[in-house]
């Protein structure tokens, strides 16, 4: 069976950032970038797949710049079999990311696709589900394990307060979150022999971003700094501070 | 002129504390836009009951679907049920809480009618008769303002940030027919587990009590809790992603980038140094106290309040202190 990943390239999390010029997306300039962790555990639970069944091709697709390339040679790297770049703008606009990853997906012969549960940039959550919606299949969200039974994915949701047990009939969309995918290391033989996998290009149609950015701000410096004390003698001041003076106890 | 529509979430037939919020942001964007309030309950039957609270915090109408179907959350059904009034409503905005349940329901309901979403908004204010939301990225690193040219415009509203307001009017209650057949929806819920107790998901609790590396060890939870429990129900619990990382806590209590950003009224970076990205998750909360061995600790830079020294002196102590106020008050 065929695995399709949707992965991101987006800048490490560790990673400070900076607006750009234009005032409305960040430099670049210094910025490490990784494969959004979320997407991580979605490559790693496709290869587990792949290495249970002993079948099937695992595809990492990505829509992005030629830059993008980096997160698809990773995804290589830890063990997918080929990759695709779909050429075209990432903005805020999921569904218009949703609709182009959509247009290639459906004619893909994949009865499974994979998605970490957001993207660890922009934070929105809603590529995955949209693109289920979309191509008219079921969408599992954040699901920290699964297996495939007769066609049908049995999948671990984690929710508020706990989890669900979710079934779903293939083909359907999974996004992945923190919990028994725990992403390998690419190892030094992956890497090499990623370079030799197929990395296919090709032009997307994206459709004019309708969030529109106009300003990209550092959020305001907290004053902070304010110590009230040393040990627990301290706590009754900070107790009357948080009464009386923030008025929150 | 265009109607503002308040999607809104109950739980065994009482509304979500998120429901006075998404309808106060709908309110004030319905003003701008020269329209009305619509709220939107999807549950079981008998909801209708509990939900005429709505009309004091702005809601003109309240949209009450019940069916057997729609008791408990279902991904399918609620996409099909909310996207159907949503067009045929013709809003000029529909909002939800980007709750775990409105942030897998708003994307299917967004494609549904074939408009973006932005998710997870901190802002909303109407430009010349356009929605423009602010979002935070970067889990909260930067706040991009995001004009969303799309009718309606679908928004999610992190919790906590818009504060209800209460105002002398009272919303007529609606029961809207649901005519969608459930036997079509393919997902299947087969059970629930429940794991965490009945605390607040650390996402939406007004008060945060988050522990890190410096608890020790997972057995010392057991003074967090204690503090958290002092605090009150609206309470909830948070972790650093190191003590995550290190399995002592689960996934879904980790604050920051790789977990989840937070805006509590009040949050308790207890043994928490401070790693930027946790920064970012939690950066946006009301007032931060921090308590910490170490000074020169990145937390006390963001903190509002710090107390330097051993948390296992200080935090039983803060516990009494908060209990007995509690208790006085």
């Amino acid at each position: 069976m065929n695995i399709i990943v949707c992965v991101k390239r987006v800048p490490d999390t560790e990673t400070r950032i900076r607006v750009g010029g234009d005032g409305q997306s960040i430099d670049p300039s210094g910025v490490k970038y990784v494969v959004s962790p979320y997407d991580e555990f979605a490559v790693e639970a496709a290869l587990r797949l792949r290495e249970a069944n002993g079948a099937g091709e695992v595809t990492v697709v990505t829509l992005g710049d030629d830059a993008s390339q980096d997160a698809l040679r990773n995804a290589l790297a830890m063990g997918a079999d080929k990759a695709l770049l779909l050429q075209g703008e990432v903005t805020q606009d999921g569904l218009a990311t949703a609709r182009a990853l959509a247009a290639e997906i459906g004619e893909q012969d994949a009865p499974l696709v994979l998605l970490g549960v957001k993207a660890a940039d922009d934070d929105q959550q809603q590529v995955g589900p949209m693109l289920a919606t979309l191509l008219d299949r079921p969408c599992v969200t954040g699901v920290s394990n699964f297996e495939l039974k007769d066609g049908v994915a049995v999948c671990r949701r984690e929710v508020e307060g706990g989890h669900q047990e979710v079934e779903v009939d293939l083909p359907a969309v999974l996004t992945i979150t923190k919990g028994e995918f725990e992403p390998r290391y690419a190892s030094l033989k992956g890497i090499m022999a990623a370079k030799r996998k197929p990395l296919d290009k090709k032009e997307a149609a994206v459709a004019e971003s309708r969030l529109r950015v106009t300003t990209m701000e550092l959020p305001p410096e907290r004053e902070g700094g304010r110590i009230v004390g040393e040990g627990p003698d301290a706590v009754p001041e900070l107790v009357r501070l948080l009464r009386e003076e923030a008025n929150v106890l | 002129m265009s109607d503002v529509l308040a999607v809104v979430e109950q739980k065994d037939g009482a509304l979500r504390g998120t429901a006075r919020e998404v309808v106060t942001a709908a309110a004030a964007l319905a003003a701008e836009l020269g329209g009305q309030v619509h709220a939107l309950v999807l549950g079981g039957p008998g909801t209708a009951d509990g939900v005429d609270g709505l009309g004091a915090f702005g809601a003109e109408v309240v949209k009450v679907a019940e069916h057997a179907a729609l008791a408990e959350y279902h991904p399918d059904g609620y996409a099909a049920v909310v996207s159907r009034l949503a067009r045929e409503g013709g809003y000029g905005a529909v909002l939800f809480a980007a709750t775990g349940e409105g942030k897998d329901l708003s994307p299917r309901v967004a494609a549904h009618l074939d408009v973006p979403l932005a998710a997870d908004v901190t802002g909303l204010t109407v430009d010349d008769g356009t929605v423009v939301a602010t979002r935070p990225i970067y889990a909260g690193k930067a706040f991009t303002q995001v004009a969303v040219e799309a009718s309606p415009a679908l928004v999610s509203i992190r919790p906590n940030v818009f504060q209800p307001a209460e105002r002398a009017a009272a919303g007529t209650v609606e029961t809207v027919e649901v005519t969608e057949d459930s036997s079509t929806w393919p997902t299947r819920v087969v059970s629930f587990t429940q794991t965490g107790g009945d605390i607040p998901d650390v996402a939406e609790a007004s008060v945060v009590v988050s522990g890190g590396r410096g608890m020790k060890d997972p057995e010392n939870w057991a003074l967090l809790e204690e503090l958290r429990a002092a605090l009150g129900d609206a309470a909830g619990l948070g972790a650093s992603r190191a003590v995550v990382d290190a399995g002592w806590r689960p996934h879904g209590e980790q604050v920051g980038q790789t977990g989840k950003t937070v805006a509590p009224r009040l949050y308790f970076a207890i043994g928490i140094s401070g790693a930027i990205q946790h920064l970012a998750g939690m950066r946006t909360a009301g007032t931060i106290v921090a308590v910490n061995r170490d000074a020169d600790a990145p937390i006390f830079k963001v903190a509002d309040y710090g107390i330097v020294g051993d948390l296992f002196e200080v935090l039983p102590r803060l516990t009494e202190e908060v209990r007995s106020l509690r208790d006085g008050a």
